[in-house]
C-alpha cells in the first residue's frame, strides 16, 4: 500500500514554496500519485497564474491555473488547437508511430461532425431510458457487497459499476466487460517496468485487440438495422462509417476512457470526500435532496481530469502572458477548480453550495465532456440507493493513487460497511 | 422591470421579473426557475441553458451568434427557434417575452 505520510505532504508544500518559480515543475506524475501537486498549484495560483515551464519530463508547457483564463483557452478552439497530429489533448504528447485520431483530438468541423454521431446516445432522451438498467445494475452490485468486513471499493463498486455501464452503452458481451477496463487502462498509463504494461509494443498489441473485438462487433452490426449502441451508431452514422480502422479504434478508446475513468474515480472520489467531511455526508443523509448539488460539487472536488492540453496555433496573450505559436498549453482543471476567486472555500465539500453546476471538470467550450450527464446520473443513482439503504461505509485508509498528471484517480481504497 | 415567462417541459408556467441589461438566463437563475443549468454562468460555452423562443418573439429576439450556433448543434432537440438563453439580453421592448424549455439540458 501506498500510503502517503504527512511528511511527505510537508515536505511536498516546503519544496512547492521554496523552490524558484522558474524551476517549478508541477507536471510531476509522481506529486500527483503522492497527492501532493495541491501546494504546487496553490502558489502558481497566487505568483505565477499563467506559468512557463521550460524543462519538464514532456518537454517545454505553459501551467494556466485560474478559473477563467482556463474558461478562455478552453473556449478559443481556434487559436489553440486540440488536433492529435500537433500533440493531442493530453502533456504527453500523441506517439507518431501509433496514432490514434479520435474526436477529442480534433478540431471543428471534423470534431463537430463525429461528435454529433454519439452525441445522441447520451442525451436526456436515451438517458431515461437506460435510468431503469443502471439503477437494476447499480442495487445488484451494493447488495452483494460484504457487511462487516473489508474490501476494495475501487474494484467493486466503481470498476463494476462502470464497467457495467459501459458494456451496457456498447451492448459489448457482458461476460467479456472487464476487457473494457483493461484496455481502458492500458490506453491511459505509462508503459514502463513493473507497470501495467511492460512496453509500448505490448500497449499497441492490447490495442490491436481490442480494435479486433470491435471490428467483430462493428461487423455484425453494420449488416443490421441500426439500433440504439455506441457500435452500431458508429456503424450506421454518416459521418463516422467510413472511419479508417485507427480512427474507429481511437474513437472506441475514447469512449472506453471518458465512460469509465472519470466515473470510476468520482466514484471512489465521492465516498473519500465524505470520509474526509462527514458532517457534508450528515447532511446529505438528513436531506436527500440535497443530492442534485451534491452531485456536481462531488466531481468539481474530485476533478476526474486533472488537464486537458492544448497547442497555440498562433500568439495569443493569456492572463497577461505571451503565448507563442508552437507552445504547449496546459489547463489545469485541477487547479481551476479550487481557485478562490470563483469559489468559496474550494478545497472543502459544501454540498449544497449555490452554484454548484459551475467547475470545469467537464471542460468547457465544444469538447465539453458529451457525457457529462449520463456521469452524473450514473453517480446520483448510486448514492440514491446507498441512501435508501442507510449504508454506514467507513474508509479503512488512505486510498492508493494513480501515477499520473492526467487520470486524476485511485487504484485502491479499502472500506467496510458497518454491519 | 421586464417580464418573461418560462414554461417547462411539463407545462408548468414561471413569470418572473427580469432585469434590464441582463440575460434571459439571469432571470431563470435569479428566480430559481427549475430547467436551466447553465453550467457555464453565461459565457456561451456548454448549452445548458437551452429555450425554444416562442414563435411570436422570434423576430424580436434576433438570431444566434456562431458560437451559439456551435453549441447549440451539439445540444438535444435543437430546433429552428432555440436560443441559449444567456446570449438573450433582456430590453424593455421583450417586456412579456415567453421562452420553453426542453426536457432536459446536455
Amino acid at each position: 500500500m501506498n500510503h502517503v505520510s504527512m511528511d511527505t505532504v510537508r515536505a511536498a508544500r516546503e519544496r512547492a514554496w521554496n523552490t524558484p518559480l522558474a524551476e517549478l515543475v508541477v507536471a510531476d506524475p509522481q506529486l500527483f500519485q503522492d497527492n501532493a501537486h495541491w501546494p504546487f498549484f496553490e502558489r502558481l495560483r497566487k505568483e505565477d497564474p499563467v506559468h512557463f515551464c521550460r524543462e519538464s519530463e514532456f518537454g517545454p508547457y505553459w501551467s494556466i491555473t485560474k478559473y477563467k483564463d482556463i474558461m478562455a483557452v478552453d473556449t478559443n478552439h481556434k487559436v489553440f488547437s486540440s488536433l492529435s497530429t500537433l500533440g493531442g489533448i493530453s502533456i504527453r504528447d500523441q506517439r507518431a508511430d501509433f496514432p490514434l485520431p479520435m474526436f477529442i483530438a480534433m478540431d471543428p468541423p471534423r470534431h463537430d461532425e463525429q461528435r454529433k454521431v454519439v452525441s445522441p446516445i447520451v442525451a436526456p432522451g436515451n438517458l431515461a431510458i437506460l435510468e431503469h438498467t443502471i439503477r437494476e445494475r447499480a442495487q445488484t452490485i451494493i447488495d452483494g457487497l460484504p457487511r462487516g468486513e473489508e474490501f476494495d471499493w475501487v474494484d467493486r463498486v466503481s470498476i463494476e459499476l462502470t464497467t457495467q455501464m459501459l458494456a451496457t452503452l456498447f451492448d459489448f458481451p457482458f461476460h467479456d466487460r472487464r476487457k473494457l477496463t483493461r484496455w481502458s487502462d492500458v490506453t491511459t498509463t505509462i508503459a514502463g517496468p513493473g507497470g501495467l504494461v511492460e512496453t509500448e509494443e505490448q500497449r499497441q498489441t492490447e490495442l490491436r485487440e481490442c480494435a479486433a473485438y470491435f471490428m467483430n462487433l462493428w461487423n455484425e452490426r453494420v449488416n443490421a438495422p441500426p439500433r440504439g449502441d455506441l457500435v452500431s451508431m458508429l456503424a450506421h452514422g454518416e459521418s463516422t462509417r467510413n472511419m479508417t480502422p485507427q480512427e474507429f479504434l481511437g474513437n472506441l478508446l475514447l469512449l472506453i476512457v471518458g465512460g469509465n475513468d472519470t466515473t470510476r474515480n468520482s466514484l471512489t472520489g465521492g465516498l473519500y470526500a465524505f470520509s474526509q467531511f462527514p458532517e457534508q455526508y450528515q447532511k446529505l443523509r438528513a436531506n436527500h435532496d440535497l443530492l442534485d448539488s451534491a452531485i456536481p460539487e462531488i466531481i468539481r472536488w474530485q476533478t476526474p481530469l486533472a488537464h486537458m492540453r492544448r497547442t497555440a496555433m498562433a500568439d495569443a496573450v493569456v492572463g497577461g502572458k505571451q503565448i507563442k505559436a508552437g507552445d504547449k498549453v496546459i489547463m489545469w482543471y485541477v487547479s481551476g477548480n479550487r481557485d478562490e476567486d470563483m469559489i468559496e472555500n474550494p478545497n472543502e465539500l459544501v454540498i449544497d453550495r449555490a452554484r454548484p453546476r459551475q467547475h470545469l471538470s467537464f471542460g468547457f467550450g465544444v469538447h465539453r465532456c458529451v457525457g457529462n450527464r449520463l456521469a452524473e446520473m450514473q453517480l446520483k443513482i448510486v448514492w440514491e440507493e446507498i441512501l435508501k439503504r442507510d449504508l454506514d461505509i467507513e474508509v479503512l485508509a488512505e486510498p492508493d493513487r494513480v501515477l499520473s498528471t492526467f487520470i486524476k484517480g485511485y487504484t485502491k481504497m479499502p472500506v467496510r460497511i458497518r454491519s | 422591470m421586464p417580464k418573461i415567462t418560462f414554461i417547462e417541459h411539463n407545462g408548468t408556467a414561471h413569470t418572473v421579473e427580469a432585469v434590464a441589461g441582463q440575460s434571459v438566463m439571469r432571470g431563470a437563475v435569479d428566480n430559481n426557475v427549475p430547467g436551466i443549468d447553465a453550467d457555464c454562468g453565461g459565457e456561451c460555452a456548454c448549452a445548458t441553458c437551452h429555450v425554444y423562443v416562442d414563435p411570436a418573439w422570434q423576430a424580436k429576439v434576433g438570431g444566434r451568434s456562431e458560437t451559439e450556433e456551435t453549441m447549440l448543434s451539439f445540444a438535444a432537440g435543437t430546433e429552428d427557434n432555440s436560443r441559449l438563453s444567456c446570449q438573450i439580453t433582456m430590453t424593455d421592448a421583450l417586456d412579456g417575452l415567453v421562452v420553453r424549455m426542453p426536457a432536459g439540458q446536455h
